[in-house]
Order: structure tokens, then C-alpha cells, then sequence
């Protein structure tokens, strides 16, 4: 017998092998009221085919599941763009109080005044980290917020009655969902390239300005870890043409307490707060992505926004529709236990501890950027922010992608970069170490590629084959996709 | 430049970022910063001052006491959120830091546990709607209705939809968020007079309704149908317990919040919306979607799939602009449903039902109350009051009740109320005693 | 030593032409393409019956993390599709100049023909 054969919790089980029908995992107490007539059978159901297992069957399942994963918990995780920092363990406390977890949307206001002075008090801070003079929690990701910002700036034109303002440039360096949020918005995408450091190129801005011109669509720091010097000339250009200018603000840790959107000329940026205020990603989701504006988008910002009436009994919070809202985002106010959590953190750091941290994310990158720019190639040689972008086209004349190295990074417990993103970095590695992690992570880090810079000459093929120690290898992906496999079904 | 600010976050020591300064061969940390033009660098952050933990759960701790939390008090606010028994097991589950910090899972050898989990919420998401498949999750209940008008834009080729005057007020608001900027037609009407043309795209229904009225969609989904259009439904997935799937009765698109299965109402999210389709739509489905396949020594495993249709391929001729999934809650909806099971989840239909009624049965015996009768509904339902839906809330909570939800828009004095099986007996025979009394005495 | 046929013309798109015997074009894409695209997953081609006009997008190939827009070299009507592509598009990186093919045109204008790149113009266009 081997051991996998002997163990008890194989590897691939699903919900459904440990199922048995007639288990349950739970009990609800019987009805506490005089039987009601059942309503007539044609509208029932009579199959539900869930799978019938016991607690600790869920328990084991799922903690097996987990331990499948590489998680900040567990694992050094320089997913570049992502942010992905240590998630403060009071902020899911803080959130979990039955004050914040337990109540309904709906309830009256006066019932729910702690919940709204708290969003208050984020719409504030985040007004003062961005500039900004206006803001909305509404959004419930950074995608969803750069649809309420094109939105916004579609309301604006439509407003002054230059509804032929359609065209909205985004540089080929931009994240994907910037152009698909601007289609979403009703624009014509233009792509405009960006010079070998990533920065939008001028005369491309200047030659797309004109009374077309609805806005530009730009991230900072740009998503090769630069700041552009020229951004302020840039979104004056925008701004000459009759344009606007929307901020990714995917990037945004870079920035803390170091310069402020606002002040650069963006008339509009939105924020992650699961990257850049720390809330845990969770896998892919829930974030928040409020939006802040300045005067011109102001009247247009996403309802609700919460104010502050102050009234002879004190202050008094209550929600409230910007006169020229762009309407609702969600059904709800916003992802508010994600805003629980941003808000736990920003209290937490205060101005200061902001700026510090930015400056200890932009730092932790440079250091990288130093002691492995003997190995991999960095796409742009100079001082970057917040994340450090190599690029393994020398490797892949020796026979190694960039997809190769990651996952060998695997073998060593590192989670891997993002991938071959920005697009115009050739073989891309984005290294983003963010500002929790220490001296020794990032030594070890060090080491881990310089090995593999080495095993890249020596014995490439265990890159080829890697990762080696997981519980899958590589997967077949093209089956995935031409033989979708998206349900359990019955044997 | 002011003194570095120790914080239990930041590991560094001063001596360590000066070690690190000089192998970048700079001076200071600002430094770093010179790209940033003098005239923006360094503003002064108007922030009040950092807390520390302890300080942290006084301060924002003291924000959630002056909420008034459901079960403290009697609350029988619906409306498309739910308040029912949520396992402990979910929690549990998804504050493991392993699916609390973890990613999208871009590289599938590490994220098998997320991957996994997400099929296996597509899996029971397809089995209770009696859809063939489902994505990994979208925003919440409402964008994903949104998203399923727009899915049905790209399926039909056609540009107007038709949405019941039944559908949740607040996802109708979503609805014209997301379609009006697009140039997309919406025309609205009762259940039953739908004025299908050949432009219409799908016809957005709820089920149950807003007002908790449960309906064939049979006759509904033929006639769409037979206009070549497709039906989407709204749905509640705890109803979908007891009543009949969406699926079973000729609906194209499912969507729903799943915060009813195991979500808590945290004043309106993070949730997760869910969305089922017919597997001949699949390409069109926006979001992210898992599936099973196998490694090169043919062990199972999951990875996403279909990518094709997302933003980060497609760009701006993407299905949706959506990149999130919202996986841990998704995760939780799992776990959640793993636990209650076929029975469990029936039975939480079931006693929400029988309660429901009984609250109803009760207060329509009160004088000066009507429950309006629309035929068979689930656990929500309206009453005409004597007074307005928000006057007798206001009167309520002077009672230590929260009440319903003001639909004075469709019903004179309506409020809509909702039970389940977190309401007891006790809460609702003191609902209909203040119901009572509020009738008998005036708006006090 | 080339992958692309000598009898097969092409496009800097990457697709095939090869004009039958009855005067008709069967169309696919190149080795090179299927090449550079990695395992194709998926295949979006035109309704038969469709008439079509030259460079004009006609359908779409997706690789696992890519799709990439089908340009018809050629004007006419769409008389055929391969079924066997759309059920197995692994067949385009099996046989992208034989089993692969994927729509069959009735040309409007078959001195089109003339215009598109041969085998040693195609190979020299993709080495730059």
C-alpha cells in the first residue's frame, strides 16, 4: 500500500467524495409557530442535490483546502500591483463587532449613527491622502470605481452639452480594465504608447487633443514603478483641450503622504483600499475602490455619500445624493466591512505612519532593484517607487521564461511576481515587496533568485519542470478551456 | 523630514534602512522621492493622530455601540437582505489567513485551496438555480442583474430590455446605472404586460418578487422566447430551498445575492452576487470562472478558465470591466451551504415561510391593517398601515423595534415587512402588539 | 527550410489561401501563427452564406491567454466551415495548413489571389 493510497484525506477530494446522504452539518431548531398552509405543490421543488456532509467533514474539507494555498500568512507575496502587505489582524476584529457585522442597510439612520460617522470620518482622511475635496465609498472594487469615474466624466460633458467628447486615451502601459471601464462608460478607447520609461508620450497626448478629447486614463506611479515628472504638464495638456483626467490609483502606496493627486491636476482618482489601505484580499475579492474628486466631478460623485449635519443635539449623519449623481453603484453604501477595516488602518498609521510607510515600500524596492540588477535585467535603470519591474529576456535566450522562473520561485516558498505585465516590458517580473516585509525576507528573497539566476545556466531543466514540491504541477490549461469543466456533476 | 515613526507594521530599524540607503547608494529615503516635482512633494497630511491597538478598540469600538444591532432589537427589515442563521463553521473557515490573505489565483500550483473552493461554490450556485454553470461571483446581487441585461445585449445582438416594476428598487437604480451611459433601452412594466419587440434583448424578473410574491416564470420565459429574447431572473437563494429553480422553469440567466447563505448584512456588504447561466452563453458571461482539469501526471486540479472573455485579455472589448470575485465571501456561501446541506438550507426556507405567514396571519387580524394578497409569496410581505411606512417605523423603534421598509411608492401606507427564522415567536407577537397599539393610540 | 508550402499563399495577417481546383479558397492560418499562439482553445468563424469582403475581420482564434481577430485575405461568399475546427481546435496546431483549415470562399474576385505574399515573401516578412 502507498502512502497516498493509505492516507486519510486524499488530496483531490472533493465536497462530494465525502459526502453521505442523510449527514448534515447542521441543525435549526423546530418552528416556534401554529403550521401555515404550504403553498400549492406546482410551485415547489423537489430535487436539491447539494452535497449532505457533517461539520468536521466541512471543517477538515475546507482547512485542507486552505492549506493549499500561499497566502501574506504564510508566504513572502511580491505580487507586483497587488500591495500585497501584512492585513493588520485588529482590523477583521474591529469589523466583526456586531455593532458593524450585524446591522441592515436599511435600517432607519438614527439607528445606525456609529456606521455613518465612520464612514464620514473615511470619506475625510481619504479626501486629505488624495487632496481631494469630494469623495464616495460607493464603489465595491478599483474596477468599479473607474466605472463611476468614467461615468462621472461622461455626466460632466453630457452637462456642458459636448456629448461628442468620446475619446478617452489610455497609455499601452494602463492595466486592463482601463480601457474595458472606459467602454463600459460608452468611450472610444485610444491607446497612447508610453516611451521607454513607461511614461505616456507628449506629443501623442497633445496630438489627440482636441474637441473629441473626453479624458486621459492614467495609473500613478505608472505600472512600471516610475513616477513621471511630467505628469502636472500632462494633464494640463487634458485639461487645455477640454478633457479630464482620471487617476488609477492601483499604485497609490508609493504615494503616501508623498504627493497628492489632487495637487497634480487629476480631476478624479480611486483608490484600492485592499491594497493600499491594507484590508486582506481574500483571494480575489471583496476590496473597496471609493473614488475622490475634485469641483468639477463633484455634483456627479456616485450616490450615496454621507454627511454631516450638525444640529442643536450634536452632529448627525445621514446619507445623501450628490445633485447630479451618476446614480447607484450597488445595492448597498459601499463594502462597508472593507471600510471598517481601511479606516482601523489609517487611525492606526496617522499621517506619519503613512508617509513611513511609503517610504519604507519604496525603499524595500530599491533594495531589490540594487542587489539583483546584477542577475535580471531592470526594465527601466533608474530609481523606481514602490515595485521594480526585471526582465528575463536575457534568461529566455538561454531557454527560460519568465513564467519558468516564477515557478520555480515556488520551490523556494515564494509566491510568484506578476507575470509578463506591464505589456511592453519583454519576459516581465513585477516585484512589489511592499513595506511590511523585513530586511531578512528580503535578503532571503535575494538569495532565492540569485540561485535560480544560477540554476537558469546550470540546470535549467528543473525550472522547466518546476513547480516541484505543490500539490498539482502545471495544469492543462487548454483542456480547461476547450473542455469547460465549471460544475461537479453526478458520476 | 520628521523622525522615522516605529510602528508594530514596519519592521525596519533605523539602522537597517540606513544600510539599505547606502547599498542604493542614496542619502535619505525622501531622496528616492525626486522625481516627484519640489512643488507637489511632501504635503502635509491633515489625518488625526495614530492610536495604538488598545486605544483603536476603544475609539472605533465606541462607533459600533451606537449602532442598533438586529437581535438586540426585533427587526423585520428585508428588502433583498437577510438576516438568517449564519454556521459557525463559515466564520471559522474564512478567517483562516490562508484564504483571508491570499490573492486572485493568477498561479494555480499555489491557490488550489481558492480555486477549489470557488468550483465547488459553482457547483451548488448551478445546483440550487438549475443553471449549467456559474461564475465565480460578481460585486453583489444587483450589478450582477445588471450584468446579465448587458450579457443579454451581447447574446441577442439586440439593445432594450424590459424590467418588472417588481424588481428591487435599489437593483432597478444599479440597472439604469450600468445600461443607460451604454445606450441600452429600458422600458418597465408589471409582471405580465411585457411588450416584447424584436429589439428586446431579455426581460429582467425577481424571484421572489420585491414584495416576497413567488410566480410560475414559465409563461414568461416561452413568451421571451418566443420574441427571441432571454429571461433573466433575480433570485433569492434561500427561497430557492422550497421553490422551484429559475432554471427548471425556462430562465436563460440567474443571478442573486448570496448574502441570505452564510454572509452577515455588515450595513450592506461585502457580498457576493452570483451569476448562473445556460452553458451555450458561457463566452458571454462576464467575470471569473474556475475549472477542473489536470496536471501533466494527470492529477486533477483547478485553474481559471475561458480568461479570453475578461479585461485583463480583451481589454476594451471585454465581457465586463469586472477583475474581482469577491472570493471570500464566495468562500463563505460554500461553506455555508456544505453545511446546511439540502435539508438544512430547505429547512431555513421552510421555517422562514411558516413565520412569515403566521406575522402575516396575525397583523392582518389587526384593525386598521391589510395585508395586500397577491398570491403565493415567501417570507416577505406588505401591509397597509394606518399611518406612513416611515412614520410607523419611527414609531416602532420608539418601541425597540425595527420595523419594515416604506413602499409608499407602490401601496398607499405600505410597509414591507420580512420574517425568518431568527425572528421568534416572542418578536413577532411584540411586533403585532405595537402594530396594535400604534393603530389604537396614533402615531406616538 | 520553411514550414509554410510553397503552393499556399499568405497574408502579414498569418493566414493561408490555397485556391482548389474548382476556383474556389480554403483559408487557415499559418504554422508560424499557431506557433506564436501557443494551444488554440477556441475558434469564432463566419455563418455560411455570409459574404465577406477582403481584410475585413471574419471570426476570432483564442489561445489560453490570448484572442486574436481572423482577417479574410480574400472577397467572396462563405460556402463552407470546418466543423472539425470549431469541435477540436487543436487540430489548427496539429495541421494548421491541412486539417486546420477553416472556411472555404466562393472568390468574387480571384485576381486577388495575385496580391497575397508567397511562401518565401511570408517567411521573410516574419523574420523581421
Amino acid at each position: 500500500m502507498t502512502m497516498e493510497a493509505a492516507s486519510t484525506q486524499r488530496t483531490h477530494q472533493s465536497l462530494w467524495d465525502v459526502a453521505r446522504p442523510g449527514r448534515s452539518g447542521i441543525r435549526l431548531p423546530e418552528s416556534d409557530v401554529p403550521a401555515q398552509a404550504m403553498p400549492e405543490a406546482s410551485l415547489l421543488r423537489d430535487e436539491l442535490r447539494l452535497p449532505e456532509v457533517s461539520e468536521l467533514d466541512v471543517v477538515r474539507h475546507f482547512t485542507r483546502l486552505s492549506q493549499m494555498n500561499f497566502a501574506v500568512d504564510t508566504n513572502f507575496y511580491p505580487l507586483g500591483s497587488c500591495t500585497m502587505k501584512y492585513n493588520p489582524k485588529i482590523n477583521d476584529v474591529v469589523a466583526s463587532q456586531a455593532g458593524f457585522s450585524g446591522i441592515h442597510p436599511l435600517q432607519p439612520e438614527e439607528t445606525v449613527q456609529g456606521a455613518l460617522e465612520l464612514m464620514h470620518r473615511l470619506q475625510e482622511d481619504l479626501q486629505a491622502v488624495t487632496g481631494m475635496p469630494a469623495s464616495s465609498l460607493a464603489p465595491l472594487a478599483g474596477a468599479h470605481g473607474e466605472l463611476a469615474g468614467v461615468l462621472m466624466i461622461k455626466a460632466y460633458h453630457d452637462a456642458r452639452g459636448e456629448s461628442d467628447r468620446k475619446v478617452m486615451l489610455i497609455p499601452d502601459s494602463a492595466h486592463g480594465t482601463n480601457p474595458a471601464s472606459a467602454a463600459m462608460g460608452g468611450f472610444e478607447v485610444v491607446s497612447v504608447p508610453s516611451d521607454e520609461m513607461g511614461r505616456v508620450d507628449l506629443a501623442a497626448v497633445e496630438a489627440a487633443c482636441d474637441d473629441r478629447l473626453a479624458g486621459l486614463m492614467i495609473t500613478i506611479p505608472n505600472t512600471l514603478g516610475l513616477f513621471n515628472p511630467y505628469i502636472a504638464r500632462v494633464c494640463e495638456l487634458v485639461h487645455g483641450a477640454g478633457g479630464l483626467v482620471y487617476g488609477d490609483g492601483a499604485n497609490m502606496n508609493a504615494l503616501l503622504g508623498r504627493a497628492r493627486p489632487y495637487d497634480l491636476g487629476f480631476d478624479v482618482v480611486h483608490l484600492n483600499l485592499h491594497k493600499t489601505m491594507s484590508t486582506p484580499h481574500g483571494g480575489g475579492g471583496p476590496g473597496a475602490g471609493p473614488v475622490c474628486v475634485g469641483e468639477r466631478l463633484e455634483p456627479y460623485l456616485p450616490s450615496p455619500v454621507v454627511e454631516r449635519v450638525d444640529a442643536d443635539g450634536g452632529a448627525r449623519y445621514r446619507f445623501a445624493t450628490p445633485t447630479q449623481s451618476i446614480g447607484a453603484m450597488s445595492a448597498g453604501h459601499g463594502n462597508f466591512g472593507v471600510l471598517v477595516r481601511a479606516y482601523t488602518y489609517l487611525r492606526a498609521l496617522g499621517a506619519d505612519g503613512l508617509r513611513q510607510a511609503s517610504g519604507d515600500a519604496v525603499l524595500n524596492a530599491n533594495y531589490l532593484r540594487r542587489k539583483l540588477e546584477h542577475v535580471y535585467r531592470v526594465a527601466v535603470d533608474r530609481t523606481c517607487m514602490h515595485e521594480v519591474v526585471f526582465s528575463c529576456r536575457p534568461q529566455r535566450d538561454k531557454g527560460v521564461k519568465a513564467l519558468d522562473i516564477s515557478k520555480r520561485m515556488i520551490d523556494y516558498g515564494v509566491h510568484p511576481p506578476t507575470m509578463y505585465f506591464p505589456l511592453i516590458v519583454d519576459e516581465a517580473l513585477m516585484v512589489e515587496p511592499t513595506e511590511t516585509e523585513s530586511k531578512e525576507t528580503l535578503d532571503a528573497f535575494i538569495a532565492v533568485m540569485e540561485a535560480i539566476a544560477r540554476e537558469v545556466e546550470e540546470s535549467p531543466d528543473v525550472l522547466l519542470e518546476a513547480p516541484h514540491f505543490t500539490p498539482v504541477g502545471r495544469l492543462d490549461e487548454a483542456r480547461a478551456a476547450r473542455q469547460p469543466d465549471l460544475r461537479w456533476q453526478a458520476p | 523630514m520628521t523622525d522615522p515613526f516605529p510602528h508594530s507594521y514596519l519592521p525596519h530599524t533605523e539602522a537597517e534602512r540606513q544600510e539599505m540607503l547606502a547599498v542604493i547608494g542614496v542619502g535619505s529615503v525622501d531622496e528616492l522621492f525626486a522625481d516627484i516635482p519640489d512643488a507637489f512633494r511632501n504635503p502635509a497630511l491633515s489625518l488625526p493622530p495614530a492610536l495604538t491597538e488598545l486605544e483603536l478598540f476603544r475609539e472605533i469600538g465606541g462607533l459600533a455601540k451606537r449602532n442598533a444591532v438586529p437581535g438586540d432589537y426585533p427587526c423585520f427589515v428585508g428588502g433583498g437582505v437577510y438576516r438568517h442563521f449564519i454556521p459557525s463553521v463559515v466564520g471559522a473557515m474564512i478567517s483562516r489567513g490562508e484564504f483571508l490573505t491570499s490573492y486572485t489565483p493568477y498561479q494555480p500550483e499555489v491557490s488550489q485551496g481558492t480555486l477549489q473552493a470557488t468550483y465547488e461554490y459553482q457547483s451548488m450556485i448551478s445546483e440550487i438555480t438549475g443553471m449549467e454553470a456559474a461564475n465565480a461571483g460578481m460585486y453583489d446581487g444587483a450589478s450582477s442583474l445588471a450584468e446579465a441585461a448587458l450579457m443579454a445585449c451581447r447574446v441577442t445582438g439586440r439593445h432594450s430590455v424590459i424590467v418588472h416594476d417588481t424588481v428591487n428598487p435599489r437593483y432597478r437604480a444599479v440597472v439604469d446605472t450600468y445600461l443607460l451611459p451604454q445606450g441600452v433601452e429600458i422600458a418597465t412594466c408589471a409582471p405580465g404586460s411585457e411588450a416584447f419587440s424584436d429589439a428586446t434583448a431579455c426581460v429582467l424578473a425577481q424571484y421572489p418578487d420585491y414584495y416576497g410574491v413567488v410566480r410560475d416564470l414559465t409563461p414568461l420565459a416561452d413568451r421571451a422566447h418566443e420574441a427571441g429574447a432571454l429571461l433573466a431572473v433575480s433570485a433569492d437563494p434561500v427561497a430557492l430551498g422550497m421553490f422551484r429553480a429559475p432554471g427548471d422553469m425556462g430562465a436563460d440567466i440567474v443571478t442573486g445575492e448570496t448574502q441570505p447563505i452564510g454572509v452577515n448584512m455588515s450595513f450592506g456588504g461585502p457580498y457576493v452576487g452570483y451569476f448562473a447561466c445556460k452553458m451555450a452563453y458561457i463566452r458571454q458571461m462576464p467575470g471569473r470562472i474556475a475549472g477542473r482539469t489536470v496536471d501533466h501526471e494527470g492529477r486533477i486540479g483547478y485553474a481559471l478558465t475561458l480568461q479570453t472573455r475578461e479585461q485583463h485579455i480583451r481589454r476594451e472589448r471585454a465581457t465586463s470591466n469586472i477583475c474581482t470575485s469577491e472570493a471570500l465571501i464566495a468562500t463563505g456561501t460554500a461553506v455555508a451551504l456544505a453545511a446546511l446541506g439540502p435539508g438544512g438550507l430547505r429547512q431555513m426556507a421552510e421555517l422562514s415561510y411558516q413565520k412569515a405567514h403566521y406575522a402575516a396571519s396575525e397583523i392582518g387580524a389587526l384593525d386598521g391593517y391589510e395585508v395586500i394578497d397577491n398570491g403565493a409569496w415567501f417570507n416577505e410581505f406588505v401591509v397597509r398601515c394606518p399611518l406612513m411606512g416611515s412614520q410607523m417605523n419611527a414609531s416602532l423603534w420608539r418601541r425597540g423595534i425595527i420595523g419594515g421598509i416604506d413602499v409608499g411608492e407602490a401601496v398607499e401606507n405600505g410597509l414591507l415587512l420580512s420574517v425568518t427564522e431568527m425572528n421568534t415567536r416572542e418578536e413577532i407577537d411584540a411586533l403585532v402588539g405595537a402594530l396594535r397599539e400604534i393603530a389604537e393610540g396614533g402615531a406616538r | 527550410m520553411t514550414e509554410h508550402p510553397r503552393e499556399l499563399r499568405y497574408t502579414i495577417e498569418h493566414e493561408w489561401v490555397r485556391v482548389e481546383d474548382d476556383g474556389t479558397a480554403t483559408i487557415g492560418v499559418t504554422f508560424f501563427a499557431q506557433d506564436q499562439l501557443g494551444d488554440v482553445v477556441y475558434v469564432v468563424l463566419p455563418a455560411v452564406g455570409s459574404t465577406v469582403q477582403k481584410d475585413s475581420k471574419m471570426g476570432e482564434i483564442e489561445s489560453v491567454k490570448s484572442v486574436s481577430d481572423l482577417f479574410v485575405p480574400v472577397s467572396g461568399e462563405v460556402i463552407e466551415t470546418n466543423q472539425d475546427v470549431i469541435d477540436h481546435p487543436e487540430r489548427v496546431n496539429e495541421d494548421p495548413h491541412g486539417a486546420g483549415w477553416m472556411v472555404r470562399v466562393r472568390m468574387s474576385d480571384p485576381s486577388e489571389v495575385d496580391g497575397l505574399l508567397t511562401n518565401e515573401q511570408y517567411d521573410s516578412a516574419i523574420a523581421t
